[in-house]
This record gives structure tokens, C-alpha cells and sequence, in this order.
């Protein structure tokens, strides 16, 4: 990256009264942003503020409705992807935009591949790569395929492809949601390396802790709109908070340098479960195999009291997902045995362990949580439409009252029983699966990711729930990339890496670096 | 059973395979179904019929049946990519397309409802057991050189890119649409070659003459898993199996209806048993804005 010529104090970018609406959601109100060359910059905000938005603006994907955008003091308001490209914007997506069957030097250099004699030539596109690699720091292997690589690699192969189109202006949306801390780590470095090389960076986030680490400058945006320009040295979490829900957010301590929770209702964090309570939950010896026939889960054994959290911390990919899906009977276990209230429940299907007291958010709402085009109310009844049926029908009215119910205590909005999923925000739409699954009888809970992609006003309102049914006795297993929420709600932690729980601490003894290690395993420990 | 005989005999049934599938190779590599094979081959070898008849120029007839399978092609793009409409329905849509105006045409210029008259073809020396069919080689070379495109230049990484991860590729500024027309132009012209093929080496049309062998390139496709060479190989495969059906057929021991099944009963189990799980481009049947 070399420093543009642009006078100093000329903005890289400047967008101003940036309008876009899709159908009748206005994204984009007169949204503003401004960016100095060679800073980082942290656009925050709440899910659904519109970052996104004004972020595929920038990069040419979508035209405003209205407003002016300039680059490098240059009018491009309403540009091309391809103009985008070509002015020096990179954006690398939050849901990878990378060819998985092809090698990661192929994906750099596709649209602009080298050639030779009307062929392609690969070798001198694997040599541009490992060039760009090493003055980056960002380490690739160019003939691997993309399919192969862990998403900290993909990541680097990302920004690697946006720089060799010659980006000097860099978006990432999201870029830590995947990633461990030593990854999270290094790609600081990167970026920081790529600043001082003249680069602008635009980091889309919405973890304060990143924001307070990284950014030199802060936009928040909230409901289309910005709402205040910040300089990171001047701030606090708090204050950003604040601005990004228009509201006071009570942050725990160990919230102030990380996502948002609110204090615990029932129980201190790390307080142990009284030794009378029998274990709701038995897990032994469990093994279960992968969609590729791969050992997953590699014999785990635990067991959770009533009114107690397990939270289990692990980079992804390390068998969190088996795990869940066979305790949820949605995957064959091969080995070892599952106990709910003391029922041997390990060869019963999904509907018999719902009976026996299992209520599960699965990890991927949209996957398995929902059905889009149903209704607010329909969904709030799946797997537990036998409940509803009247001399064989679905009864439509108690559907519909308690959808009314579950609208109201679980406050989703718009609270409109017959509207489809589908047009409800990612943190409303979490919010029906947390009702469905929380709001019935249960006795052990298994909750995956239940905050990933929602905004703050959510997670806080999803974590005081599960706080609440800790207090009200329910046995709950709680896995999650975010170390933080692990640390924040659970009772005691285990580390799954490699299918394996490597350690077993007390919440009240776990420190993030130390959790760290565990997950990337370089420190290791039989279960405790 | 004299070996040559039965090596050329298979090499002339492979040919329209290896032109239709090699078309639907780089049709379904950008992600565009390809069910319509059939349809082209027909158009391929009707226009080829009627291009031949009026000039008398069998490479007037070629250049005619890659014009027949070029429109019909971009019919088919226009349906899938531009209207985004279900390639599935649009595939056998364009093969009930192809049949009815075939049969149309057939009428019209030649008054018959079976049948052209008699064209010219290519070569025909018996000596030469058809290898003397200049069409013939360019099917043998079809599936190589396919895999070298796909392989070996920048137009077929972006078409390998575009079927698997359209979004991948836009977001780099290619053209997810504009390799998708190229690629399913490309099939048209091929599979339609399969059909001239077939016209030019029986010297007429027939109604309804490629009688299946669009679907049988469509199994050879998946059973080749969408890679150029190894579709051509599975081609050479079911001619394979054909051309023993047809030496079979003196012989009274077996009935001659289990003999008839034997090229498609090798075709199912080959697709169900051999193929295993087959990974089709991610972003197969996927339209995109």
C-alpha cells in the first residue's frame, strides 16, 4: 500500500445523507460516515442500524436512494462493483465469498489471473500470492484448496484477495465472529501493519472490546442512521453503548472489556450448585461421528446439576456441533450413554427427549430454529404442535393466544402473531426460537450460540433469560464462540478442542487467556 | 466378434454421447442444469437435415446444426439466467420444444411425418469403418479440449468459479451472467453437433431420431462428475455396453428384450452404485440476480 496523494485532511471517504430503503424498511436514513486516510476505523451498531448497508453501498453491491458519496475527494455516488475495485476498495464479507473448490491461489488472482499465452498461468499466480503474502504477514498456503482451510486462513486468503486487486481501502464486516483470540490476535497485527502502511480500514463490529482495541475512530450508527462520531481514546464502553441502543446497557465488569450482559439475576457467576441437587443431565463416554465419518466427539463424559450452567468454550469446528446435534438425538451416537432426570434416553429420537424434559436453541436458527415463511405463531409451535390439536385439527385459537403470550413476554417486535419469520430481524427472529424453547416446561436446556448475530438489546435480554432459568433450576449446557459469554454466564467451563473436553474449570477460575491456550492446544489437561 | 468392428461400432455410438455430454459438462460447471440435451441434439440434427437437403454441402449442414443448437441454447440461458426460471421444467420444456418443432418443420419441407429424404454425410469408405467422418474426430477431441478450457485458461477458472460460488466470483467483478450465456451458447452448439452427428451418418432425419441418447449424455455427465474427460470415458462406456446389445442380438439364448436393457439397466446401476455420493457444483439449478 502506498500513501495516496490526497491532500491530508481530506477524507478518504465521505458519505453523507445516504438513503436506502428495501420495500418499506428504510436501512439507511441520511446515514454519514467519514473516514481518514491511514486510520482504523470501527463502524458500531445494534443488528438491523444499517452498517451493512451503508458498507455495500460503499463498495458499489447497491446504489443509495439518495445522498453523495466521495473518495478520495472524488464524486463516485452510485458506482459499480467493479468501479469500487478498481478505486482501491476491498471488502471482505462477513460469510466468506470464496470458491471452495478451488486453491487459495486461485481464488486471489480470479478475474484478474495471469496469462500466458492465452492460458492461465498458475505457477506465476502461486508466486504472486506467496509474494503479497510475505510483505503482509498474512500467511497462505497458495495450493491448498479453499475447502481445506480453517477460517482463520480463509479470512487471510480474503484480505489477501482484496490487497492484490490493490485495495487500499479495507471493509471487514465481522471479521473476529470465527476466529479464537491468538487469530483475533494476529489479525490486530495485520491490520495495524496495513495501517501504518498508509491503508484506511473499516471495521464493522459490534463487540466494545475489539472497538476499544483496535479503532483509532468510532461511527455509530442506530435505526439508519449515524448518531455520533467518536475518538477511541476519548470514550468508554459504556459511553458506546449508550449510544448504539439510545439507551443506558448495565455492563457487568468482565463485560467492560467484552459483549454486553447484564448483571446475574439468580446466583454470582461461578457460584457453585448445591450438592443436593441431582444431576439433570448424564453424559458418559460419548462418541459420535462427523458427516464425513471423522471421529467428532472423542468420548465425552459430563453431567450438569439442576440450576447449574456448563458452558463450553472451544474454537469452532472442534465438535461443539456433534456434540449438541447428538444430545438433541438430530445424530447417531455411536458409543456411550445420555441420561435426562435419569431416563436413558440415548437411542430416542428428537420427539421422545423433548417429552423427557430437552429443550434445544439450535446454533443456526435459520437451518433448524425456524421456518422463515411460517408464521410468528406457527413457529412458536413447532415440535410441540400436538399440544395445539383439537379432535385432530390444529386449534388456531390457542396457536394464536399463545402466540399473543410468548410475543409479549419474550417481547418481540413487531409483535405481530401472523407475520412471517422471515421479515423479522435476526434478534427477534432469535427471540421466538429462546420463547418456543424456553417458555414451556423443560428441564434441561441446550443452548448453542443462542446470541450469535444479535444485537445488544437482544443478547442482554437473552442472557438475563437464561439467568433466570439457572435460578429457576433448569440444567442448562451452553456452548458459544463468544469466550466472553461463556465466562459471563456459566458456572464452569469446559474446552472442547479436537473433539475432546481438554479442560473442566470453574467459571470463577477461567481468564480468558488461559481458556485461550485450552482451545488452541497448546496447553493441555485431562478433563477434570 | 471381431474386435475392430466392434471398436468402430462403439466409437460411432460414442460420438453424439460425447458431444452432448461435453455440453453438458460446461453448461453444468457455470451451474446451469442441463436436462435439455435431448432437445438439442434434435434441433442439432434437423437443422443440420435441412441445411444439408438445400445445399447439399454436408458442412453447410454442420454449420446449420450449430446454429440450431446456438438458438436453442440462448432460449434456454435467456429462461434460466435472465427470468431465472426453474431449470429443471425449462430443460424438459426446451426437449418437448425441440420434438414438436421438429416435427413441425419436417412436415413443412419435406411433407412426411416420419421421415427427410436422403442427405449427404462425410466420408462413407467402408475400408475406413467411418474414421474417414471428420465429425468423428471432433467428437473424440471434444472432452480434451473442453478440459483443457476449463482447466487451463482464465475463462474456465471463472466458469469452474461461477458454478460453484456465484457470489464469489461477482464479488470480484466477474460476471456471473456473462459466463453463464458463454457457457450454456457453448453447450448448445456441442450437444447439437451430437445431433448432426447422428442425421449426417444416417444420411436423414428421422422423428424423434436421438431417441434417449440426451439423457443417457445427462447420466454420463454425472457419472463422470462433471469433469470433461472422465464424462467422455463414461460415454465410451455406455456406447460400450450398447454396442454389445447390438452383437448380442443374433444370439437366441438370451431373450432379446434383456439384451435390449442392457445399455440402460448398466446405466442406472453405474449412476446408483459406482458413482458413490457425486458432488455436484455447489451453485447447480441456483439462479442469481
Amino acid at each position: 500500500m502506498t500513501a495516496s496523494s490526497v491532500p491530508t485532511g481530506n477524507p478518504a471517504i465521505r458519505m453523507t445523507g445516504i438513503e436506502k430503503a428495501f420495500g418499506s424498511v428504510r436501512a439507511n436514513r441520511g446515514a454519514s460516515l467519514e473516514v481518514q486516510q491511514g486510520e482504523i476505523h470501527a463502524l458500531v451498531g445494534e443488528n438491523g442500524a444499517g452498517k451493512s448497508t451503508l458498507m455495500k453501498i460503499l463498495g458499489g453491491l447497491q446504489p443509495p436512494d439518495a445522498g453523495t458519496m466521495e473518495v478520495n475527494g472524488k464524486d463516485v455516488t452510485g458506482w459499480s462493483t467493479s468501479d469500487a475495485i478498481r478505486a482501491g476498495i476491498g471488502v471482505v464479507h462477513q460469510h466468506f465469498m470464496l470458491v471452495p473448490t478451488l486453491t487459495v491461489a486461485e481464488n486471489i488472482v480470479l478475474g484478474m489471473e495471469p496469462v500466458k499465452g492465452g492460458r492461465f498461468d498458475y505457477r506465476k499466480a502461486v508466486d504472486e500470492v506467496k509474494t503479497l503474502s510475505h510483505n503482509t504477514g498474512l500467511e497462505v498456503s497458495p495450493d491448498r484448496k479453499v475447502a481445506d482451510l480453517s477460517v482463520g486462513e480463509a479470512q487471510r486468503v480474503e484480505i489477501l484477495k482484496t490487497l492484490f486487486r490493490g485495495a487500499k481501502i479495507l471493509v471487514l464486516d465481522e471479521p473476529t465472529a470465527v476466529l479464537s483470540p491468538p487469530e483475533v490476535r494476529d489479525l490486530w497485527t495485520v491490520l495495524r501493519g496495513l495501517r501504518d502502511a498508509g491503508g484506511t480500514i473499516i471495521l464493522i463490529t459490534h463487540r466494545l472490546d475489539e472497538v476499544i482495541d483496535i479503532s483509532d475512530t468510532i461511527t455509530v450508527m442506530r435505526a439508519g442512521q449515524t448518531v455520533t462520531r467518536l475518538k477511541t481514546t476519548e470514550t468508554t464502553p459504556s459511553e458506546i453503548a449508550k449510544a448504539m441502543v439510545g439507551r443506558d446497557v448495565a455492563l457487568t465488569s468482565r463485560d467492560e472489556a467484552g459483549i454486553l450482559t447484564t448483571p446475574a439475576h439468580g446466583g454470582a457467576i461461578g457460584q457453585p450448585p448445591r450438592d443436593d441437587e441431582a444431576s439433570a443431565i448424564n453424559v458418559t463416554n460419548l462418541c459420535v461421528l462427523g458427516s464425513r465419518k471423522t471421529i467428532e466427539v472423542d468420548g465425552v463424559s459430563f453431567s450438569i446439576r439442576a440450576g447449574e450452567i456448563l458452558g463450553i468454550a472451544g474454537v469452532e469446528g472442534n465438535g461443539q456441533t456433534e456434540l449438541i446435534e447428538a444430545l438433541a438425538g438430530l445424530r447417531r451416537i455411536e458409543s456411550g450413554s445420555v441420561r435426562i432426570d435419569g431416563k436413558d434416553v440415548t437411542f430416542r429420537n428428537v420427539g421422545e427427549r423433548r417429552t423427557a424434559g430437552l429443550s434445544h436453541i439450535p446454533e443456526d436458527r435459520h437451518r433448524r430454529g425456524l421456518i422463515l415463511d411460517y408464521s410468528v405463531a406457527d413457529n412458536l409451535v413447532l415440535g410441540l404442535q400436538a399440544d395445539f390439536v383439537d379432535k385432530g385439527l390444529l386449534d388456531t385459537d390457542r396457536i394464536n393466544a399463545n402466540a399473543e403470550a410468548q410475543i409479549k413476554a419474550f417481547d418481540i417486535r413487531p409483535p405481530v402473531a401472523g407475520m412471517p419469520a422471515r421479515n423479522l430481524s435476526g434478534g427477534n427472529q432469535q427471540k421466538v426460537v429462546v420463547a418456543r424453547e424456553m417458555g414451556g416446561a423443560f428441564t434441561v436446556l441446550l443452548a448453542s450460540q443462542p446470541t450469535r448475530g444479535v444485537d445488544v438489546g437482544a443478547i442482554e435480554f437473552i442472557h438475563s433469560r437464561l439467568r433466570e432459568a439457572r435460578a429457576a433450576g433448569k440444567a442448562i449446557l451452553l456452548v458459544s464462540a463468544e469466550l466472553n459469554e461463556v465466562l459471563a454466564l456459566a458456572d464452569r467451563v469446559a474446552v472442547m478442542y479436537r473433539g475432546k473436553f481438554v479442560a473442566v474449570v470453574p467459571a470463577s477460575e477461567a481468564s480468558e487467556e488461559s481458556l485461550g491456550e485450552y482451545m488452541t492446544g497448546t496447553r493441555k489437561e485431562s478433563a477434570a | 466378434m471381431n474386435p475392430v468392428s466392434f471398436l468402430a461400432q462403439m466409437v460411432r455410438i460414442a460420438i453424439p454421447y460425447l458431444f452432448a455430454a461435453t455440453g453438458g459438462v460446461v453448461a453444468e460447471r457455470s451451474g446451469i442444469i442441463s436436462l435439455e440435451l435431448e432437445g438439442l441434439m434434435l434441433v442439432g440434427a434437423f437443422s443440420a437435415t435441412i441445411g444439408t437437403h438445400y445445399s447439399g454441402s454436408p458442412w453447410i449442414g454442420v454449420l446449420c446444426g450449430i446454429l440450431g443448437g446456438l438458438i436453442f441454447g440462448l432460449v434456454h440461458a435467456l429462461a434460466t439466467i435472465r427470468y431465472r426460471a426453474d431449470q429443471v421444467v425449462v430443460g424438459i420444456a426446451i426437449n418437448l420444444l425441440a420434438i414438436g418443432v421438429t416435427r413441425f418443420f419436417l412436415k413443412l419441407a419435406f411433407a412426411s411425418s416420419s421421415n427427410s429424404p436422403r442427405i449427404n454425410g462425410f466420408g462413407g469408405r467402408a475400408a475406413a469403418h467411418g474414421f474417414d467422418n471428420p465429425l468423428l474426430w471432433m467428437g473424440l477431441l471434444a472432452a480434451p479440449v473442453l478440459a483443457f478450457f476449463l482447466y487451463r485458461t482464465p475463462f474456465g477458472l471463472r466458469v469452474r468459479a461461477v458454478g460453484e460460488h456465484p457470489g464469489a466470483a461477482a464479488s470480484v467483478g466477474v460476471s456471473v451472467n456473462k459466463i453463464r450465456y458463454i457457457a450454456v451458447a457453448v453447450s448448445g452448439m456441442l450437444a447439437a453437433l451430437g445431433g448432426v452427428f447422428l442425421a449426417l451418418d444416417q444420411h436423414q432425419f428421422t422423428d424423434q431420431m436421438t431417441s434417449g441418447r440426451g439423457f443417457i449424455a445427462v447420466a454420463a455427465v454425472i457419472f463422470g462428475r462433471w469433469d470433461p474427460v472422465k464424462a467422455g470415458l463414461a460415454c465410451l462406456f455406455f456406447a460400450a455396453a450398447e454396442t454389445l446389445q447390438i452383437q448380442l442380438q443374433g444370439n437366441h439364448v438370451i431373450p432379446s428384450q434383456f439384451i435390449e436393457m442392457i445399455p440402460y439397466a448398466l446405466t442406472i446401476i453405474a449412476l446408483a452404485g459406482l458413482v458413490g455420493r457425486a458432488v455436484a457444483p455447489a451453485a447447480l439449478g441456483k439462479a442469481v440476480e
